[in-house]
């Protein structure tokens, strides 16, 4: 069989779909520089087995519950940057904007009579506040032109001075709402879990199998049955074993079934969506994609409400936890976290590469060296040091990969 | 060049252009890019579009295809009068444009760029990647191209034919009409161009108006039907391929003095005065 009918063969559609050719595909994308989540997981690993040998606290049920609450707040603030980056944009007001969240939630639920209304509606006018913050920021990069670095440092600045303002007098605010306080307080019971469990997993079958039945009408390749059966397994083992594990203390935590929620929907809006694939467009090329008939200002201002919304709820979570919010609402390292856990989950500072999971890779090595540093006893010095180590390698990963990406074209 | 590639095309073209412009005039502030440019395709035809650079090729392209508005002139489109006013009205009557720099985005796959802007969803706003998948396959092979390997790979991993070839098979999937390639063998080696100008005979073979912009006289005169020269804005002349000679549209496009050719010329000869 010559060449040219080898692959006209494959542009028709006869795909080699065996294990052995879905491996050799995923080697030969490697080596041209797409290194997709890899890195990230066996760094995740080297982290766990590291800070494991250490100490044996590491590993118990207390710590994970534990570790999924506190990486909560920032993986869905994480979340955001994601869509900025992917348009090779940047947000740097997402911590302060994390904080005038909480500042709305605390004020709307404060039981002196002037604001009061039950806590669901405060959450829900707390992030569409933040997303018209989005909104009115994303404004000024789309139409304006203003570069998003600049116009997002005046955001970081003047929020937080909204913030010092409106809680000045009283310094802080104390959340007695229960249903806002549940947000990061509330633990299923282990049936609970198990039934979440359950239902994650049946989606997830249910979701591969439509998507592969109707490959299958469309006579198109499909993948190799056997890997995706395998996946499925893997999936269902990750998920019942984290519940498992939380059930072995306190519970699976509500605050992260949020954000497995979160990281769900977001994906299926980045992936699944013409919204989502217009987003990595503008990303990619927008001139291409202004070419193409996309409405580039429009993407790049959904883009900034929705970094808007998504600080606004990781900022319901973080107000949730303390229970309280107080002058440093948003500060300290919410930013460069949320930041830096996209980058170190894989995704692009250049646009157009990325997923919205690397939020949740990221954050969970940023959240696991964290926690090994505290239990190890060392100070949050060293903390600094490792963390900022790590994003400094991922960055170089990222430009590294995406220089070979771009001698693999010619 | 020789009577050997003399397409059939010419004889099938119809009477009335596919697209014409008259006209058509475009500053940018005190700079006359286009001055009353008369400008027509027919369907079955590769209509060549030459000149130096600066002459206002890509300005002609970009009125028509509605990335720049027009100052002055008309624009027929099957001899109606239509106003384009963006890429999407363009798009709408069939008029294509693939640019000298692609407009791919490398960070996308093959299908994905195929269907850039006009992706297939169904009512939850879901991408039917099915459907886009075995399109674009079936197109690719339409146009007998058969050197890229798996269209699912990331366009940054293809060579400069591949990209062409998926720039071009993005333009005709649409029902065009009008597919307008602006310097598609700049920057090809040898083989790839003649891959590229195989792919150009076969959309007019097809029957589709097809507008040629190249710098390249051998290129052009190896698979255009028609050649119109552009000169500091201004239209110098349309020649006949197999009337004319490679030195009389170099020296049209260098000196712009319109030299004796057919018919189609005589109005042109008027406004260069």
């Amino acid at each position: 069989m010559s060449v040219e009918a080898q692959t006209a063969e494959a542009v028709a559609g006869g795909f080699d779909n065996s294990l052995g050719a879905a491996v050799r595909r995923r080697w030969e994308a490697w080596k041209a520089g797409d290194v997709g989540v890899m890195p990230v997981i066996v760094g995740l690993l080297a982290i766990v087995i590291f800070f494991y040998s250490q100490n044996d606290n590491f590993l118990t049920a207390g710590n994970f519950t534990n570790l999924m609450v506190q990486m909560a707040g920032v993986t869905t603030v994480a979340i955001g940057v994601v869509f900025v980056l992917l348009l090779g944009e940047i947000d740097l007001s997402i911590g302060y904007v994390s904080g005038i969240a909480g500042v709305v939630v605390a004020k709307l639920q404060f039981p002196d009579g002037s604001w009061e209304t039950t806590g669901l509606v405060a959450i829900i006018v707390a992030v569409i506040v933040t997303a018209l913050i989005g909104l009115f920021q994303g404004s000024f990069v789309a139409i304006v032109g203003v570069p998003s670095f600049v116009v997002t440092l005046a955001g970081l600045l003047f929020w937080q001075g909204v913030i010092l303002y409106s809680i000045g007098e009283q310094g802080v605010i104390v959340i007695d709402d229960p249903l806002v306080n549940d947000v990061s307080n509330y633990f299923f019971s282990d049936t609970g879990g198990y039934v979440i469990a359950a239902v994650a997993i049946a989606l997830y079958a249910l979701a591969t199998l439509s998507g592969v039945v109707s490959r299958r009408r469309h006579a198109i390749h499909t993948d190799n049955l056997v890997l995706v059966a395998l996946k499925l397994i893997g999936f269902a083992a990750i998920v019942i074993g984290a519940v498992w594990w939380a059930n072995e203390e306190r519970g699976f935590p509500v605050a992260f079934l949020l954000v497995i929620i979160l990281l769900v929907f977001w994906t299926w809006i980045a992936e699944r969506t013409t919204f989502g694939r217009h987003v990595y467009a503008v990303g990619g090329n927008a001139e291409a994609a202004r070419r193409a008939g996309i409405n580039v200002r429009r993407i790049r201002i959904v883009v900034f409400m929705i970094s808007g919304a998504m600080a606004g709820l990781g900022g319901v979570i973080f107000a949730s936890r303390l229970s309280s919010v107080d002058l440093n609402a948003g500060g300290g390292t919410i930013l460069l976290d949320a930041i830096a856990a996209a980058v170190i989950g894989g995704t692009s500072l250049f646009g157009g590469r990325g997923r919205v999971i690397s939020a949740l890779m990221g954050s969970l090595v940023i959240a696991t060296v964290a926690n090994g540093i505290d239990l190890l006893g060392y100070s949050s010095a060293i903390k600094y040091m490792v963390t900022g180590a790590i994003l400094l390698a991922a960055v170089t990963l990222d430009t590294i990969s995406r220089r070979r990406l771009e001698r693999a074209g010619r | 060049m020789t009577d050997t590639i003399a397409s059939p095309a010419a004889a099938v073209a119809v009477e009335t252009p596919t697209l014409e412009t008259r006209e058509i005039t475009k500053s940018f502030g005190s700079v006359r890019a286009l001055e009353d440019v008369d400008f027509e395709v027919r369907g079955g035809e590769v209509m060549a579009l030459v000149g130096d650079n600066g002459a206002g090729k890509s300005t002609l392209i970009k009125c028509v295809a509605g990335i720049y508005s027009i100052d002055e002139g008309e624009v027929f489109f099957d001899g109606r009068r239509v106003s384009i006013s963006g890429p999407k009205d363009a798009a709408k009557l069939g008029i294509e444009v693939v640019y000298q720099d692609l407009a791919l985005c490398d960070n996308l796959d093959v299908v994905q760029n195929m269907y850039l802007g006009r992706e297939v969803r169904d009512f939850l706003f879901r991408l039917r990647e099915p459907v886009m998948e075995a399109r674009t396959a079936d197109v690719l092979r339409g146009l007998r191209v058969t050197t890229i390997s798996s269209i699912r790979q990331q366009v940054a991993s293809l060579s400069g034919g591949q990209r062409q070839s998926v720039a071009i098979g993005r333009a005709v999937m649409w029902n065009s009409r009008v597919v307008i390639l602006d310097e598609p063998t700049a920057a090809l080696g040898v083989a790839q161009t003649e891959q590229v100008l195989e792919l150009v005979r076969r959309l007019s073979e097809q029957g589709l108006a097809v507008v040629l912009i190249s710098h390249n006289l051998h290129d052009i005169f190896e698979v255009a039907d028609r050649i119109t020269v552009l000169r500091l804005g201004r239209n110098v002349g349309v020649y006949e391929r197999r009337e004319t000679t490679q030195q009389e549209v170099v020296h049209a496009i260098t000196a712009g003095v319109p030299t004796k050719v057919s018919g189609i010329a005589t109005e042109d000869e008027e406004a260069v005065e």
